[in-house]
């Protein structure tokens, strides 16, 4: 992918293998391919949506971004604040550091990513504290402005978590994501612990915060309709690779990965018109310890040839910015969702 | 017309905590016709799981059936007899010989369901040996072999390959599909009346769960069980039901059938919660419809219509104070809100 001027982030070959070992003497005996080449740019201002299934490696893709992982191989290039471009994934913890204010994190459980033995304050605080105001009243202006952002009263900052419902929890995360007024922020299934009319209150204000603090989101999460809505590029994982990157509306529209349109098939639409689809996919995700030989979705695939069982395909881009890993992409017309 | 095989009638179930009394299911009423699939909807709270376990006398301290009617037409020596499952001593041996026999449950979490220190195929041979009758109704002792042979039948059923094989494996050793199919065999292996699904595809996987849908689907025509199928999914609702049970904070806010619900909804809970689902088809990046505020802490139950205070449409005077009254909007469909109707519950 060319390196244009306004990507905020851009992975390249991004690996990530964990060990697997037996016995004793701790022998590794093989690596699960967790993330297996994942290339991607990130531009300011976008939501890039990642979406798969449980173990297709989205959530450890995104750990590396954070480098909340080591990953095994590849470039994780960040364009910070003074323009200045710097690679993550050789940086060493105090290296590091200075980063962490520029790139932030939503948790997916708003239950267990809140200290229940700390107040409002302190949760949201704490990372205002870390990267060095150490003046209190400061901070405590600081998080009533951002309880006040993301929709709760700043005088709750002195009441503890457990007072406050799963929607609410999840705006305190986000109030404590956006403190240091971070430009990358990655959410990992930020609204999957939600329920449906509380879920949209908090996609409606991750937009309207975007919007308004420029922010760029990487959006990572298994809900299809939920990324369609919220994301203005989307990227399909399997099995640790991406099979297809495209614009919302080009891969919603004519996905032009067998998988992707599968995937789209099988979401069940809250229609009972709409006749229950056909199963599309049967058998299993392969497991990342030993995948398939040729294209890692042939086992699988209604359309598989020879050469898939045998060749792996590359991700190549057949329309301007809409890029397919699949020997067949030109042959196939797959249905919409 | 076919009398119903569960009616559920003004069924409250209650938590005495120290902190207070928790109304978890506050007069819930509905039917289930035999061969018919019911879905229940609603977020979490409303009361639906809850209903379910009272169904089943499963309620734990410090809950307790705090009045109402269960009355499931249950099989008897001479044809059927219609018995109040909440007067059922929950330990005792009629209540037991129901449980598992004639209403199943297939659990959402098949991973917390099954013991990981028994192969699959020994709990459900566990199963089948004791409620033997439903296989053997003329009498006689069923074999441990006879028994397995079952088994090994119900996996070919529910569609696990090599089912000799993976009748001896542990719940740890199968994936998440295979083990929810292993979960429905032991749930139809007494062959029920009734299946009760609580939520059983929400912690599995999009495509495993087409793959789920489409197996309970199939096997629902091919036995004619009657399924409860509890979920938050309406898309999985629309898939699965044909009438279908809207619960908010323990009430029942509207039922009908599916096409109803969807394309004609009356409470506008059910209008609400339709509107805030993002859809593979409508526009993107923009503001959803959303229900202001949310959900009121288990202590805190609002007076009168417990959706009141999230109301666009709340009646001024009237929906604060007084709990409108389940109301038929025609033949199959009822909703209990004061726009529809003035009848208030006498409480």
């Amino acid at each position: 992918m060319s390196a244009s001027a306004a990507s905020l982030l851009q992975v390249k070959r991004l690996r990530k293998f964990f060990p697997i070992v037996k016995g004793v003497f701790r022998k590794t005996v093989g690596h699960v391919r967790a993330v297996d080449d994942v290339s991607f740019d990130v531009r300011e201002g976008e939501t890039l949506g990642l979406v798969g299934e449980s173990g297709c490696g989205k959530t450890t893709a995104s750990r590396c971004i954070l480098r909340a992982l080591a990953p095994t191989d590849g470039e994780i290039l960040f364009r910070r604040k003074d323009g200045s471009i710097v690679d993550l994934a050789p940086m060493t913890r105090p290296q590091l550091r200075p980063l962490r204010s520029e790139i932030q994190m939503i948790f997916q459980d708003p239950f267990g990513s809140l200290n229940p033995r700390m107040t409002l304050f302190d949760n949201v605080g704490e990372p205002l504290l870390v990267s060095g105001m150490r003046n209190r009243g400061e901070r405590t202006d600081r998080v009533a402005e951002l309880l006040k952002l993301v929709g709760l009263r700043a005088e709750f900052m002195h009441r503890f978590p457990h007072a406050f419902s799963g929607g609410q929890r999840q705006r305190i995360g986000i109030a404590r994501a956006l403190a240091t007024n971070p430009r990358l922020v990655v959410a990992d299934e930020p609204v999957s612990a939600l329920d449906v009319s509380v879920q949209a209150q908090v996609l409606n204000l991750l937009l309207e915060l975007q919007q308004r603090l420029k922010l760029t989101f990487l959006f990572v999460a298994h809900d299809l309709s939920v990324v369609r809505h919220i994301s203005d590029r989307v990227a399909v994982m399997y099995v640790g690779q991406i099979v297809e990157l495209a614009p919302t509306e080009a891969i919603f529209s004519r996905p032009r990965h067998p998988y992707t349109a599968a995937l789209m098939r099988a979401v069940p639409v809250p229609d009972p018109r709409v006749a229950a689809g056909d199963v599309v996919l049967k058998g299993e995700v392969p497991s990342p310890a030993k995948p398939p030989a040729g294209c890692y979705f042939h086992p699988r695939c209604p359309h598989a040839t020879d050469r898939c069982r045998s060749e792996a395909p590359a991700l190549r881009e057949l329309a301007p910015g809409h890029f397919t890993r699949c020997h067949l992409a030109e042959a196939l017309t797959l249905g919409p969702a | 017309m076919t009398e119903p095989l569960l009616r559920v009638r003004d069924l409250h179930v209650t938590f005495d905590l120290d902190e207070g009394t928790v109304r978890a299911v506050d007069g819930a009423s509905f039917d289930v016709m035999p061969g018919q699939v019911v879905g229940i909807v609603g977020e979490s709270g409303c009361g639906k799981s809850v209903t379910m376990k009272a169904i089943l006398q499963l309620v734990d301290e410090p809950g307790r059936l705090g009045g109402g009617e269960i009355l499931y037409r249950a099989r008897a020596t001479d044809g059927e007899e219609v018995v109040d499952l909440a007067k059922l001593p929950r330990r005792g041996t009629r209540m037991r010989a129901i449980r598992g026999a004639e209403i199943a449950l297939i659990p959402q979490e098949p991973m917390a369901a099954f013991s990981p220190v028994h192969t699959v195929g020994e709990q459900i041979v566990e199963a089948i040996e004791l409620h033997q009758r439903q296989w053997r109704p003329e009498g006689g002792r069923l074999s441990r072999a006879d028994a397995r042979a079952i088994v090994v039948d119900l996996f070919r059923d529910v569609g696990i390959s090599m089912p000799e094989q993976r009748i001896d494996a542990y719940s740890w050793q199968l994936s998440g599909g295979l083990r929810q199919r292993a979960m429905i065999a032991m749930a139809l292996s007494c062959k029920p009346r009734l299946l009760i699904a609580d939520e059983p595809t929400t912690a599995i996987d999009v495509t495993t769960q087409a793959q789920v849908l489409a197996l309970l689907r199939e096997l629902q025509r091919k036995y004619g069980t009657a399924i409860i199928f509890i979920t938050h999914d309406l898309g999985v609702i629309a898939q699965m039901a044909s009438e279908v049970v809207v619960m908010y904070l323990g009430r029942v806010m509207e039922k009908g059938p599916v096409d109803a619900i969807f394309h004609a909804p009356k409470h506008p809970y059910t209008r609400a919660l339709l509107r805030s689902m993002p859809s593979l088809h409508g526009a993107t990046r923009v503001a959803l419809p959303t229900i202001t505020g949310a959900l009121p802490h288990p202590f805190n139950r609002p007076a009168g219509c417990p959706f009141h205070p999230r109301c666009e449409e709340a009646i001024a005077g009237r929906c604060a104070t007084r709990v409108p009254r389940m109301q038929p909007i025609d033949e199959r469909q009822a909703v209990s809100c004061f726009l529809h109707h003035d009848a208030a519950e006498a409480s």
